[in-house]
């Protein structure tokens, strides 16, 4: 049994509760155990590097302290806005040793900077990803377009993690498990963000031109790794649906979902009955998975 | 005893500005040996260095201490003034008391105090300098030109038509480079092939010039003046006396579907090829490896239908060595691989393709015969995307210079679209348009006014398709960032100008040095741009770093003269401030013990091994011995020998400890 550090951030216990129901059945599935951060607090998200960087360092400082308190030095973190403010923080406090004997002095805890934050990808890739194939058992045999967003992949000079324009890790997992991932043209264009709650009008443009464009190339399921672009997208379908003025009911899951469904476990463990846009999939062939296109040539 | 005379510079008020000259000169009056002291306004001048040559003769000086600037600046002058007085001139010696004094300090007691101390150290110094002489070195009149784009062939024509022997060594089958490969040029407008091929033609057919194509430098020896250069003529697997360049075994090879490089995989080729109708020589080379015979066995197609017999398939590769005096690098540049730009989709959308891929469409030897048709379809895109900057300024993804031909080329490339498609649209992305040149700005000017090329200021983040457009979408600064999609039927990107892949491994070979990104690195950025850190090897063209043609030519007449000035004499003049290892009588010959820490050390592969021998020619002892053509006396040796057995001339121990002691004031 593997046992890393979980950090659920704010969005995991409310909204995106199938997130992180998903996440730990997966884990569980590979043998390993996801132990929440004891006394967890707000990664501070957007609001808190808007107002004031000491504050927006000190909220993730604690979580990491704790983390490394509670000798958890590998942490999943599957929400893709608390992973930035987790890494960007290790980033600066590594960079500057004087602001992080600050940063510690304000939460008045000792932190060395060694927290390894993983994302979702990261997690199942370090973890779960050489185990995969091998477990699945109902190839996810579906034209999947993977959507990462803006904060999975961005900025990538501190993230370091995949192809900041054309990213291809979630792809290569949902290939993996047996489906085709397409390729397509918004992968990492921005969903409308924050904007879900005061300027719905901008989500569901946004929002509206990335499914759009997983429709019209044939996507049966759009795969995301982030609680806020799952909002935007499923949540916001009615809005999306008046401004592409036509119903597109093609169902939004979380990777951890996707991968859940391949290896076996039903659909209530990993709470696909708590989507907006009903989850609905075709039967399919189990044994066919579909063929694999759309790889881009590089060169050694 | 020595008669050591002191000159004491003011340098204008460089010096005198914060150092009491006077009382310097005084002060190193009093100091031992010294016999004459004096300070003067500008001791550089005509009128100083009379003085001081005046003085050597009046006081029977022996040794001269200026104090005054760097030796880097004028220790030539003042050793030549002491030279012309009688004196051998390494008697002459400077204290920096400018760089290293008035410069960087204020005006007090203090500074001139230091000022004295620099000038009584040298004085202790100079008292235990030996007079040298200068070294000769035999030349060897051929110089070795590596490449044989346009640099390499102006620099070996230039060379040659000063009267000395140039091997030119290409690497591919033919000679002519990049520029070759491209339709026309800016900011005229001519064509590239027009004025390059008589220059190649000129090259094979100059009696002072030997070309080898096919062939790679395999290693270098030796030292300026004396190279030994090892050559690997790859196998054509012909015979080139005896092939007339008929052509008819290129008609005839089955294997036809080999993408051609000379035509950026836009057109196909043949296993036995010539690259391009105008290369030089035009005589085919067989590639081994597409090749049926040489592959599965079979075939030999070529040998069968040549008139002259001149196929060879047994031919091996060929090392020839050859001695030369000098060697111009001119292999140039290449271009960013596709998997560089995966949000441009390059190698993913067949109608995105390069500048030079753009070059070989416009050209009228192209795989379209100058016609612009997209590489998908063969239809005529009807709009346009150029990209500049692909890739360049890029500190995200590792290259932060500029490529700098690219904005000169996409305006031209967006004119000469214009120019064959009347009613076709260009667009351009650019970030800046840097046109420094003789006539550039105005081109540029005439692509955006008479050719109605769309700029838009502004970075493209992707490029995909959809419904068969390639959609190209971007900000527009200028409009406030606002996003922009432009519907595009081919998309050009001006990718990055970047280092050969084998740059390295050259260098390395040649013992010269190159930057972070590969590129060969000049002895000093402005006053040595042709020379490398090694002496006798020069650079010319963009192995240095991206150049469009006049500056490559430039550069290329530039080491030629290097070369010719080099080779006007007959013997080689070398400063003789090199290492030597010391020699006594036997039974120890010298102190050196044969550990050989100075042979890893030395980073110009001056160490050699010298054995002692008895009479009957067993070996008694193996010592270290310094070629004193290549050391360039840096002195790593002298540190590293842990039995003293190395001494550097003009900077001996002796004098360093002299030096010291007299800081500490023993």
């Amino acid at each position: 049994m593997i046992r890393l550090g979980f950090y659920p951030g704010c969005s995991m216990e409310g909204g995106a509760r199938e997130y992180q129901e998903s996440v730990i059945a997966l884990a569980k599935v590979f043998d390993i155990e996801l132990i929440q951060i004891p006394d967890w607090n707000c990664c501070g998200a957007t609001a808190a590097h808007n107002l004031n960087k000491e504050l927006s360092l000190s909220l993730p400082t604690r979580i990491l302290a704790l983390a490394e308190k509670n000798e958890l030095m590998d942490i999943v973190v599957p929400c893709a806005a608390c992973y930035s403010r987790l890494t960007v923080t290790n980033h600066e406090l590594n960079k500057d040793k004087s602001l992080a004997d600050k940063v510690c002095d304000v939460i008045d805890m000792p932190y060395s900077g060694n927290v390894n934050v993983l994302n979702i990808i990261q997690f199942i890739q370090k973890y779960i990803a050489d185990k995969l194939e091998e477990k699945v058992t109902t190839p996810f045999n579906y034209n999947v377009a993977c959507y990462y967003g803006c904060l999975l992949v961005r900025p990538n000079g501190i993230l370091k993690f995949d192809r900041p324009e054309d990213p291809q890790t979630m792809d290569i997992l949902v290939k993996k498990a047996g489906g085709n991932a397409i390729d397509w043209a918004y992968k990492a264009e921005c969903c409308g963000a924050g904007m879900s709650v005061s300027r719905t009008d901008i989500v569901a443009r946004l929002s509206g031109n990335i499914i759009r464009d997983a429709v019209e190339r044939k996507a049966e399921v759009l795969a995301v790794a982030c609680p806020m672009c799952h909002s935007n997208l499923d949540m916001r379908r009615p809005e999306i649906n008046k401004f592409l003025k036509k119903e597109v009911d093609v169902p939004v899951l979380y990777i951890s979902q996707i991968l859940g469904l391949a290896v076996g476990l039903d659909a209530k463990t990993l709470g696909l009955q708590r989507h907006m846009v009903a989850v609905n999939l075709p039967e399919k062939k189990a044994e066919q998975p579909a063929p694999i296109t759309n790889t881009i040539k590089t060169e050694a | 005893m020595a008669r050591v005379g002191v000159f004491v510079c003011h340098c204008g008020e460089n010096i005198s500005a914060t150092v009491d000259c006077e009382k310097v000169a005084k002060e190193s009056g009093d100091l031992n040996s010294v016999v004459f002291s004096t300070d003067y306004k500008y001791m550089c001048s005509d009128p100083g260095q009379t003085l001081i040559k005046e003085a050597i003769k009046e006081h029977k000086l022996d040794r001269v201490v200026v104090a005054a600037c760097s030796p880097r600046m004028h220790e030539p002058t003042f050793r030549k003034a002491c030279s012309e007085a009688g004196m051998n001139p390494y008697l002459c010696e400077m204290a920096n008391i400018r760089e290293h004094c008035s410069w960087v300090h204020p005006k007090s007691e203090e500074t001139t105090a230091k000022a004295g101390d620099l000038v009584r150290t040298i004085v202790e110094k100079v008292k235990k300098n030996k007079p040298l002489q200068a070294i000769k070195v035999p030349i060897t009149k051929t110089a070795i030109v590596i490449g044989g784009g346009v640099a390499g062939i102006q620099s070996a024509l230039d060379i040659a038509n000063c009267g000395h022997k140039v091997i030119m060594v290409e690497k591919q089958p033919s000679i002519g480079g990049h520029m070759s490969q491209l339709s026309e040029t800016f900011p005229t407008l001519d064509c590239s092939q027009c004025i390059l091929t008589p220059r190649m033609v000129e090259v094979a057919q100059h009696p002072n010039i030997t070309l080898y194509t096919y062939a790679e430098i395999e290693s270098v020896d030796g030292f300026i003046g004396n190279f030994k250069v090892k050559i690997r003529r790859k196998s054509k697997s012909l015979d080139e006396n005896l092939c007339t360049g008929c052509g008819l075994c290129t008609t005839k090879c089955p294997k036809k579907k080999i993408p051609n490089e000379f035509e950026r995989g836009l057109g196909n080729r043949t296993a036995i090829y010539v690259p391009f109708p105008q290369a030089v020589p035009n005589k085919p080379v067989i590639d081994r490896e597409n090749c049926n015979y040489y592959q599965k066995g079979t075939c030999k197609v070529c040998e069968k239908v040549c008139p002259v017999q001149a196929i060879r398939f047994d031919q091996e590769d060929q090392i020839i060595e050859v001695e030369a005096g000098a060697l111009v690098v001119c292999t140039g540049f290449d271009v960013l691989k596709p998997n560089f730009f995966p949000e441009y989709g390059y190698g993913k959308y067949k109608d995105v393709i390069d500048g030079l891929q753009f070059e070989r469409l416009a050209s009228a030897s192209g795989p379209t015969k100058g016609e612009i048709r997209r590489p998908s379809d063969g239809e005529i895109p009807k709009k346009i995307v150029f990209i500049a900057c692909a890739g360049s300024r890029d500190p995200a993804k590792g290259i932060e210079y500029c490529s700098k031909i690219c904005c000169m080329y996409t305006a031209k490339h967006a004119m000469l679209y214009k120019h064959k498609v009347h009613d076709g649209t260009p667009y351009v992305f650019y970030m800046d348009i840097r046109a420094g040149g003789k006539m550039y700005e105005e081109f540029v000017r005439r692509a955006i006014v008479e050719d109605d090329t769309k700029y838009i200021r502004g970075r493209v983040s992707t490029v995909f398709e959809r419904n068969g457009k390639l959609i190209v979408r971007g900000a527009d600064t200028l409009m406030g960032a606002q996003p922009v999609e432009i519907e595009a039927d081919m998309v050009v990107l001006a990718s990055a100008g970047v280092s050969n892949p084998d740059s390295e491994e050259l260098a390395q070979r040649l013992h010269v040095s190159y930057d972070a990104y590969k590129f060969f690195a000049e002895a000093h950025p402005k006053l040595k741009p042709v020379e490398t850190n090694t002496a006798g090897i020069f650079l010319a063209g963009a192995c240095q770093a991206p150049k469009d043609i006049p500056e490559s030519v430039a550069a290329a007449s530039g080491a030629a003269v290097k070369v010719a000035a080099l080779f006007s004499n007959s013997e080689l003049t070398r400063e003789p401030v090199v290492a030597e290892v010391n020699r006594q009588a036997p039974p120890v010959f010298s102190t050196c013990t044969g550990c050989f820490l100075c042979e890893k050390v030395c980073p110009y592969q001056a160490i050699e091994r010298e054995e002692i021998k008895d009479r009957n020619g067993n070996v008694i002892k193996t010592l270290a011995r310094i070629n004193k053509g290549l050391c360039q006396g840096c002195g790593t040796c002298v540190a590293l020998c842990r039995v003293k057995a190395i001494d550097l001339h003009g900077f001996s121990n002796q004098q360093m400890y002299s030096e010291v002691m007299a800081l500490l004031n023993f």
